[in-house]
This record gives structure tokens, C-alpha cells and sequence, in this order.
């Protein structure tokens, strides 16, 4: 493989594993946000626009 | 505000069923043919680049759309949209998000019972012995429904039955105990199978097996930057729609997904990893494994002529016979390796295109899951048979076109819009940052307001009237002649209209002329479909007004 190549390659392959990995990872360890007290009560009202 | 009473059981799941629904057959396919048709190293940046800021953000904007309309137990994009915004227009824009997943699903599902019987026909000994030729007669034999290896009478008509009923079946689980649980199962199985076979594809040397050159010549080919590329538009275009279909964005499905998830819940990290992890697939894997393999037994140019007829041609008539060089027992189980990868990744995604329907029917009209997950089954069966029956005069290619295309630009277009302008950025920033688990650059509220916007209006004005050739440059000092490739040019049928003014034979005279037939016959059925599920959201509206003032 030419140099260029090479090097495109291996910073594009590193870069979009390595991206995955740490995303991938942070889902696993990240525990999942806790339900509110009151779930209606702290909840943003949201107000629909249509129908 | 809604109830739930379907939704994701594990996070890991939520993003193993986004990541199946976005990697597809093209990731495999597609992809690899696109790099190569624009010039290898000259697509890859293009392409990078297009998906940090056409695809990250549509990401990020479909994922919050849903998840808002989720709050107000809307699980399609009808009324998603309508919850975003008050001009009553927007249902039926959303209907696009519907139309679509049905009429990709029609011919998504035919194409994935192939590979489901090449499955089959590779551990089966079908392709043994075969040279090039014989596997492509293989496969026009397949696809015309003549009489299979294995003697069945209409096989392909017999392998999407099966494919049709278990995507049906599935479906008709719910959400945790089908879609999820296949994802679970699938996304890795496929994830192991393209290493591996990307591995071995990767490390072919010249004179094994009968290669003619070593795989690297491939990956040569395809990671030299071309930096002169940066200035054509037609590699542009052609690495925007590439993101497109690969992400499986602007289809409705992830906003279907993404409204089942909580309030609470993160989008902003989900929807990344998801992302990531497709691009994983297609690039680290998929760029590793069809190139290389073919640039070692066909050579470069060997190669780009295979390419030219399409990314079928190359994966059902080309790839068997190289697969079957490595040797009778290592090449059937490569084979039957690449087809289930091709049938995993094609599954996930198809499930995900089942969900918008189901969603709707269940929200506006109170059916049961499953009846709604059997009613999908039935539109698909009743829509894919021209497909299958009118294969040769381009039914597949029409569905393809305007469903799994065109309307893809479209819709991100006009989706991009509303959250941007209508929704107002400043509410859609808050929807993607609401409980993010991970920090979103603050540049992206820019580039979701003003760049994403812009590129796929420009995307979609290049599609539409493209000229000749794809040069720009004639274009723009003047000579605008349109390419048959034009959406314009493409409606009007200009390229089976000159095949006709300079045909002599008559038996090719009465082919293109029922060619025209069926392929204005196909998309008059696609559209009368579309207006058929606009009338049904009218209907679900009306039915909301009665609903609320009674």
C-alpha cells in the first residue's frame, strides 16, 4: 500500500472503531437516569402545537 | 398525554434495534460500489464528511422528534409532526414516514429472501463448479422464476413467503420479545461474520487460490485521497446519499423508535452510538471485504466493470463465484457466512420498517398488535408481487427509485425544516439536549439550523435536474442538458423512450413497450398507496376532533 493510503486508512478505521468503542462503552456504564419523585409533578409540560 | 404500553426493555437493545435498522444490505453493497463508481480514495472524505453533518444531525433531529412525540403517545410520523407544529399540513407530509418504510419494505423483503436462498444454495453445493457466467445465469434464472437447483417450482415466490412470514411474525411479538430480542441476537452475529470475513478478504496474495492480485491492491485503491475530488459535486451527491441510506434516515423509522423511548431517557448518546456503530459496520467493515476480494480475482478493472451493472449484479452474480475460489467446503461457508450476514443485517432493518405501520394503527384506530403486525404482513405480500412478477421490467427498480430514494431526500428535507424553522431551534436544541448523557457541541445548533438544511435542498435540487454526465462545470456556464439520471428526466422515462425511438427488433420493441406500461403502472400504484394513508390520517384526524369535542 502506498503511504497515503496507509495512513487514511488507519486514522479513518482508528478513528470510526475507536468513536464505537467509547460510545458503546459510555452506554454500558452510564446507569439510567432515575424516575422523577413525581413523575408528573417534575415533568416539563410540554404543550402539543396540532391537533 | 399518552399511555405506554409497548416499549424498549433494555437500552442496550434500543441501540442494537437502531444500529440493525441502519445497517443494511447496503452497507455491504452499496457502499462499496459507491466508493468505487466515485473514484476509491476520492469518495472516502466526501463521505466523512457528509456524515458529521448531514447524518449526525439528522440523527440527533429524528431521534428528539420522536422521542417529543413519544410524550404525547404518538409512535408514526404523522402525527409526531403534528404534534411539532400548527399548520395541519404537516400530517401529511408526515405520511411520507409511513409510504415509505410499506413500499421499501415491498421490495426490501423480496431481496432479502435472496439472500435467505443463497443461504441455502451455498451450504447446498449450488454454486460448485459454476464459473462467472454460470453463477450470474444462476441468478437471472433465480429472479425470472425459472426452475431452482432444488427443483421447487417458483422458489424466489417460496423464500420471500418464508422471509415475509417471519418479519411478520416478529413483529407480531412486540417491541421487547421481537424486535429486540432479534436485534440482540442479529447485530452481533453480524458484527463477528464481517470480521471475519473482512479479515480473510483483506489478506488474499496474488497467485492463492487463483487470485490475480493481492487484496491490497483493493484497499489501495479505495483509501488513496484524491483531494481533487473535494471540487466535483457528483462525488458530493453521491456521498450525501450514500449517508442517507446507510443511517436509514429520512424513512420515519427512527422517529418510530425513538418515540418509545422515556421522557427521562438520553437520546443525544443513543442516537450516536447507533450511528457510530453503523459506521463501524460499513467502513471498517464493509470497505474490507468486497473490494478487496473482487479487485484480487477480477482485477481494478475487472472490478469496475462489475460495478457498472450494479450492486446486485456484483453481490448475487460476482461474489458466489469468488467466494467458491477459496475451495469447495471454505468457500460454501464463506458464502453462506457473507448471505447471513447479508440476512441479518437485512431483517433488522426490515423490522424497523414493519414498526411505523403498526404504530399508526394502534394509536389512531385502537387495533391490537398483532392484527396490525398481520395487517403489515398483507400489504407487503399484496405490494411486493409486482416486484417479484414484473422483476424484468423494472417494478423492483421503480420501488427502489422513488421509495428508497427520492422520497428519503424529500422527506429529511422537508423534516429538517419543521425542526429547525418550525419547531424553532432553540425548542429542538432543548428536545436534544434534554437528559443527554453526553455533551452535544454547541456548533451543531448551526449546523442543524443553517448547514443541514441547505445541503439537502442542495441534494435534492442536484438530483432533480442533474446535468449530463455529472458536469457541473458545462452546467453552470451554460449547458444544462439533464442527465437520464434526473429525477426530471427519470419521471419522464427518457431513457426507455430513446431505447424505443432506436429499437429495430420487434420482439425488443413490444418488451420496452410493455416496460413503459408496467413501470408507469408501478408508480401509480405507489402513489395511489401514498394517498390511500394520507386519506387514513384525515380520517384518524377527524376522528381526534370528534374524540375530543364529544
Amino acid at each position: 500500500m502506498n503511504v497515503s493510503a496507509l495512513i487514511l486508512m488507519v486514522v479513518t478505521v482508528g478513528t470510526v472503531a475507536g468513536v464505537t468503542i467509547y460510545l458503546f462503552v459510555k452506554v454500558l456504564r452510564t446507569p439510567p437516569n432515575p424516575e422523577p419523585d413525581s413523575y408528573n409533578a417534575n415533568d416539563d409540560v410540554e404543550e402539543r402545537q396540532g391537533l | 398525554m399518552g399511555v405506554r404500553k409497548d416499549g424498549w426493555g433494555t437500552r442496550v437493545g434500543l441501540i442494537l434495534a437502531m444500529a440493525g435498522n441502519a445497517v443494511g444490505m447496503s452497507n455491504f453493497l452499496r457502499f462499496p460500489v459507491q466508493a468505487v463508481q466515485n473514484g476509491g480514495g476520492a469518495f472516502i472524505i466526501p463521505y466523512l464528511v457528509c456524515f458529521l453533518v448531514i447524518g449526525i444531525p439528522l440523527l440527533w433531529v429524528e431521534w428528539s422528534m420522536g422521542r417529543f412525540g413519544g410524550k404525547f403517545g404518538h409512535h408514526s410520523t404523522p402525527f409526531i409532526m403534528d404534534t411539532m407544529h400548527k399548520n395541519r399540513l404537516w400530517k401529511y407530509i408526515g405520511v411520507f414516514g409511513i409510504w415509505t418504510n410499506i413500499a421499501i419494505a415491498a421490495y426490501y423483503c423480496y431481496m432479502e429472501s435472496w439472500t435467505l436462498s443463497y443461504m441455502f444454495h451455498s451450504i447446498s453445493g449450488s454454486f460448485e463448479g459454476l464459473d462467472q457466467n454460470g453463477v450470474a445465469s444462476f441468478f437471472d434464472n433465480y429472479i425470472n422464476l425459472g426452475t431452482s437447483t432444488f427443483g421447487i417450482p417458483w422458489e424466489p415466490v417460496l423464500f420471500f413467503l418464508v422471509c415475509l412470514f417471519l418479519n411478520t411474525y416478529i413483529l407480531s411479538k412486540g417491541l421487547e420479545k421481537g424486535v429486540e430480542k432479534v436485534a440482540k441476537i442479529g447485530v452481533p452475529l453480524l458484527i463477528v461474520f464481517g470480521i471475519f470475513l473482512a479479515i480473510k478478504g483483506s489478506t488474499i496474495s496474488a497467485g492463492d487460490n487463483g487470485a490475480i492480485y493481492d487484496s491490497v491492491d483493493g484497499l489501495n485503491f479505495l483509501w488513496t485521497p484524491d483531494f481533487s475530488s473535494i471540487w466535483s459535486p457528483s462525488v458530493w451527491l453521491a456521498a450525501a446519499g450514500q449517508v442517507f441510506f446507510t443511517l436509514s434516515i429520512g424513512m420515519g423509522t427512527v422517529h418510530c423508535y425513538a418515540s418509545y423511548v422515556k421522557a427521562k431517557d438520553d437520546i443525544a448518546l443513543s442516537a450516536m452510538s447507533s450511528g457510530w456503530m453503523n459506521e463501524f459496520v460499513e467502513v471498517v467493515i464493509g470497505s474490507f471485504i468486497l473490494i478487496p476480494i473482487g479487485v484480487a480475482y477480477l482485477g481494478l478493472d475487472g472490478l469496475k466493470e462489475m460495478v457498472n451493472l450494479g450492486a446486485l449484479s456484483l453481490g448475487f452474480k460476482t461474489l458466489p463465484y469468488l467466494f467458491m475460489q477459496w475451495g469447495d467446503i471454505f468457500g460454501a461457508i464463506s458464502s453462506f457466512l457473507f448471505f447471513s450476514l447479508l440476512f441479518f443485517a437485512g431483517i433488522t432493518s426490515s423490522l424497523a420498517m414493519g414498526t411505523p405501520w403498526i404504530g399508526f394503527l394502534k394509536d389512531e384506530f385502537n387495533w391490537k398488535h398483532k392484527p396490525a403486525a398481520w395487517s403489515f404482513g398483507l400489504i407487503i405480500l399484496l405490494l411486493a408481487l409486482p416486484t417479484i412478477f414484473f422483476f424484468k421490467y423494472g417494478v423492483f427498480d421503480e420501488y427502489d427509485y422513488w421509495a428508497g430514494t427520492v422520497s428519503l431526500v424529500v422527506f429529511a428535507l422537508l423534516e429538517s425544516i419543521l425542526f429547525a424553522w418550525g419547531f424553532g431551534i432553540t425548542r429542538g436544541w432543548q428536545e436534544i439536549t434534554a437528559n443527554a448523557e453526553i455533551k452535544v457541541p454547541n456548533i451543531y445548533k448551526y449546523i442543524i439550523k443553517f448547514v443541514t438544511p441547505v445541503l439537502l435542498l442542495w441534494v435534492f435540487i442536484g438530483s432533480l435536474v442533474t446535468p449530463k454526465d455529472g458536469n457541473w462545470e458545462a452546467a453552470f456556464q451554460g449547458d444544462w442538458t439533464l442527465d437520464d439520471s434526473s429525477i426530471i428526466k427519470t419521471l419522464m422515462n427518457s431513457k426507455i423512450k430513446d431505447k424505443l425511438a432506436n429499437a429495430t427488433d420487434p420482439d425488443t420493441i413490444a418488451f420496452l413497450e410493455d416496460q413503459l406500461f408496467y413501470v408507469n403502472a408501478s408508480r401509480l400504484l405507489l402513489l395511489s398507496v401514498f394517498i390511500s394513508f394520507a386519506l387514513l390520517v384525515y380520517i384518524a384526524y377527524k376522528r381526534r376532533i370528534k374524540n375530543n369535542q364529544s
